[in-house]
């Protein structure tokens, strides 16, 4: 018998009393990314999945897909066997025989079952001396070996060579809902993933400033959220339309000042839509000092528009690091596309990068605030992206 | 008033009649034309009235024509086919990047390339030309209308002087833009090679042609079982040709009424962009300049930002610089013009076919009226 063995984070198994609603949410999680006919199967600090009837290039992609769902550490592909040291043994041997050109293996054991007569270090050492026996021309190393083989001896005895890293966290939606300010550039998509990594439902808002950007910004856009449902099964995206607001500040405020109160009001319509979502926060891509817009005195001015958090999960992280993670999950390429920032005529010459409170809601006041909020909320249109493509529930 | 579809240069919509030839190939006319039995001669046959019917078009006969997979591969195929590393090449610093890209990739294989400058009527510097010509000069390859400007090159004149200096230097043209849109003879013209592509006249896209003068000793690009006599491998595109065939045709059909017609919608829309301040239009209506491109800055306004305003009215056009396209490219051509900045990065191509009317153009102007007096509110 052949079955997933699926880990997942200790922070779920280490939970009191909820665990079983975190495990339970994983699972949902899990079966929507493979198909809700899956049967999972819940063990403690485990999760399997039989696969008996699958061909490899689905067990492959079964995988893939698993190791996109947060909350899980890793995947193994294993064999079932019987409790019986000899039998484990020999499955083991079997496994290596596969892989001719591998010369150095050690043995991993994890004894699930206290059970079980003996102990991991014995179980690795026995299952080693089988292997020896039976695989000719293969050492032990037990610093720098070229495969490990995995046992774990639990409801049964599993025994897998390779494991396939997940993304870890916390189930996706266990932690309550934030409205992402999704841009079209490396940071924001980043942010995204990494709050919705810790358990937190995502709900995404682009500003679009037609004719000022395309198109294919907008297009854009949603490729990096449809990028982002591959993790979170689906994704909500509210296309906003900014451009009165930006030409209203532009003809009536300060030019120093376009920026923060661009900022200003693109948090209180993410806040809006956040009470409308049922949402108890704001996540950004901001990171201390990148830009003019993204200093602690602008952070703070904008913050105040909104009486909820604002996550910043990038704040403290250089630009090299966040991309390094953008490649990873796959945003990268996309982010990089040039359509966005086409248009200079939002970026003031000299922005200010030190804005004060009382200066910036003092230059507010020649705007129709209330207004310009309303309309821009209510003439969004909304998007659902997820595994059936893109869904238009709302048009602008 | 419907789409207003003045992005023609870029590409034409078929004809009704085009789709219906295609839709007919590859329902009925589907076998391989190499195929030995009857079905096959039937796609031979359907071929053989395409290759007619475009040598036509530019005053050629058929055993001239290779059909390819559009102007791209007639330019790659035209000029790699005949140079080696060491010889010199002559072209223009306005060509199309299939041109452009080719020159900078033979550079770096050991060719040497004069890129000739152009006037501020994009018309290519004849005695810069004339300098350049040198002994191992093996190709001159320079575009007949220019794809931004609708500069029309006095190839004639150009051929003359290249052969004057170097009898043996071949003389390739990307007629892309030109072919149907002005008569064409290639015989008088005296070119050697002359690429085409049917998407440019109301034809199915992914089809183009390469006219070939005899005794070229060309080496193809394809390698395979030797159609388009050996010069071009690979089972022909029958429903692809043979709408290029009928688009050639088609075009052919009273192409001076066309010409006409095109020019007096170009001179229209001149006419009347006068009512709008600081427009320059870059292409006038003149002999210099082909009637189906109007290439107009209007100053204070992004080209790309008003090409995005038109579209909410269904006006459709292009703009030469602007990271709208593909990839973030700098626009050549409108700087070789001596173009300021200020200039190109405002520039929007309106681009016709005889299937444009006068009223389009009037309902344009009074949208670029409401338009512009939008986004002109913002000096900046």
């Amino acid at each position: 018998m052949k079955r997933l063995l699926i880990k997942y984070s200790s922070e779920i198994s280490l939970k009191g009393l909820n665990r079983g609603s975190f495990e339970n949410l994983l699972i949902h999680n899990i079966k929507k990314a493979i198909g809700n006919s899956a049967n999972v199967i819940k063990d403690y600090g485990r999760m399997y999945i039989d696969i008996d009837g699958d061909s490899d290039d689905e067990v492959s992609e079964m995988v893939k897909k698993i190791c996109k769902v947060f909350g899980v550490l890793s995947v193994g592909v294993a064999d079932v066997v019987e409790k019986d040291i000899i039998k484990i043994g020999e499955c083991a041997s079997a496994q290596l025989k596969c892989m001719p050109d591998v010369k150095t293996f050690k043995v991993v054991t994890k004894r699930g079952d206290k059970k079980f007569p003996l102990n991991s270090m014995q179980i690795s050492s026995k299952v080693g001396a089988i292997v020896l026996d039976n695989v000719p021309s293969i050492k032990v190393d037990i610093h720098n070996p070229e495969l490990i083989i995995n046992v774990e001896v639990r409801d049964n005895a599993y025994v897998y060579l390779k494991e396939y890293k997940a993304q870890a966290g916390m189930p996706y939606r266990s932690a309550g809902k934030g409205i992402l300010l999704l841009s079209g550039g490396i940071d924001s998509p980043v942010a995204g993933y990494m709050m919705a990594k810790r358990g937190l439902e995502i709900v995404a808002v682009y500003y679009h400033s037609h004719p000022y950007t395309s198109e294919r910004a907008k297009q854009k856009v949603i490729d990096l959220a449809s990028k982002l449902s591959e993790y979170t099964g689906s994704i909500k995206l509210y296309v906003v339309p900014f451009t009165k607001i930006q030409m209203d500040i532009i003809e009536k405020c300060r030019e120093d000042e376009l920026t923060i109160i661009m900022r200003r009001f693109m948090m209180a319509i993410a806040g809006r839509i956040a009470k409308k979502e049922g949402a108890l926060s704001l996540v950004t891509g901001e990171s201390l000092g990148q830009v003019a817009s993204q200093t602690l005195e602008s952070m703070y001015v904008t913050d105040k528009v909104v009486d909820m958090p604002v996550f910043r999960p990038l704040v403290g992280m250089d630009k090299i690091e966040i991309m390094d993670i953008s490649r990873r999950i796959g945003t990268y390429d996309i982010s990089i596309l040039p359509y966005e920032d086409c248009c200079t005529i939002f970026v003031p010459k000299h922005p200010k990068t030190k804005p004060r409170l009382s200066d910036v809601e003092s230059s507010e006041k020649a705007l129709d605030k209330e207004n310009l909020i309303n309309d821009a909320v209510e003439n969004s249109e909304i998007i659902k992206l997820g595994e059936n493509g893109e869904q238009i529930i709302s048009k602008m | 008033m419907g789409i207003i579809y003045f992005d023609n240069s870029a590409t034409t919509k078929p004809h009704r009649e085009v789709i219906d030839e295609v839709a007919e190939c590859m329902e009925n006319h589907f076998a391989n034309p190499s195929s030995a039995h009857r079905l096959g001669l039937d796609a031979e046959k359907k071929v053989k009235v395409a290759r007619e019917r475009v040598a036509r078009l530019i005053g050629s006969s058929p055993e001239h024509i290779i059909f390819t997979s559009g102007g791209s591969e007639a330019n790659n195929t035209a000029i790699r086919g005949v140079v080696s590393p060491g010889d010199h090449i002559i072209t223009s610093k306005i060509e199309h990047p299939s041109v452009m890209k080719t020159m900078q990739f033979l550079e770096k294989e050991g060719c040497e390339v004069s890129y000739i400058g152009v006037d501020s009527r994009g018309i290519i510097n004849m005695e810069e030309l004339k300098g350049a010509i040198k002994e191992n000069t093996k190709l001159v390859s320079i575009m007949h209308v220019n794809n931004e400007t609708g500069t029309i090159q006095p190839i004639y004149d150009i051929v003359k002087a290249v052969k004057e200096k170097n009898k043996r230097a071949k003389i390739h043209t990307d007629c892309v833009q030109s072919a149907g849109k002005i008569k064409i003879d290639v015989e008088k013209l005296g070119i050697d090679m002359a690429s085409l592509s049917a998407h440019k006249i109301h034809g199915p896209k992914g089809v183009g042609a390469l006219y070939i003068r005899e005794n070229q000793a060309l080496r193809p690009l394809i390698y395979g079982g030797g159609q388009e006599m050996d010069l071009r491998s690979g089972t022909e595109n029958v429903p692809g040709i043979s709408g290029f065939g009928l688009a050639a045709k088609m075009i052919s059909d009273d192409m001076e009424g066309k010409i006409k017609h095109v020019n007096e919608v170009k001179s229209h829309f001149i006419d009347r962009i006068s009512e709008i301040d600081g427009a320059v239009v870059n292409s006038p209506a003149d002999d210099f300049h082909l009637g189906n491109i109007l290439n107009i800055s209007f100053l204070g306004v992004k080209g790309e930002v008003l090409l995005h305003a038109l579209e909410d009215y269904d006006i459709f056009v292009s703009t030469g610089s602007a990271c709208s396209a593909r990839r973030a490219h700098k626009n050549y051509v409108l700087p070789a013009i001596g173009l300021k900045p200020c200039y190109v990065e405002s520039a929007v191509r309106f681009s016709f076919s005889y299937l444009n009317t006068i009223d389009e153009v009037d309902y344009t102007i009074e949208k670029l009226k409401t338009i512009l007096s939008f986004l002109r509110r913002i000096k900046k």
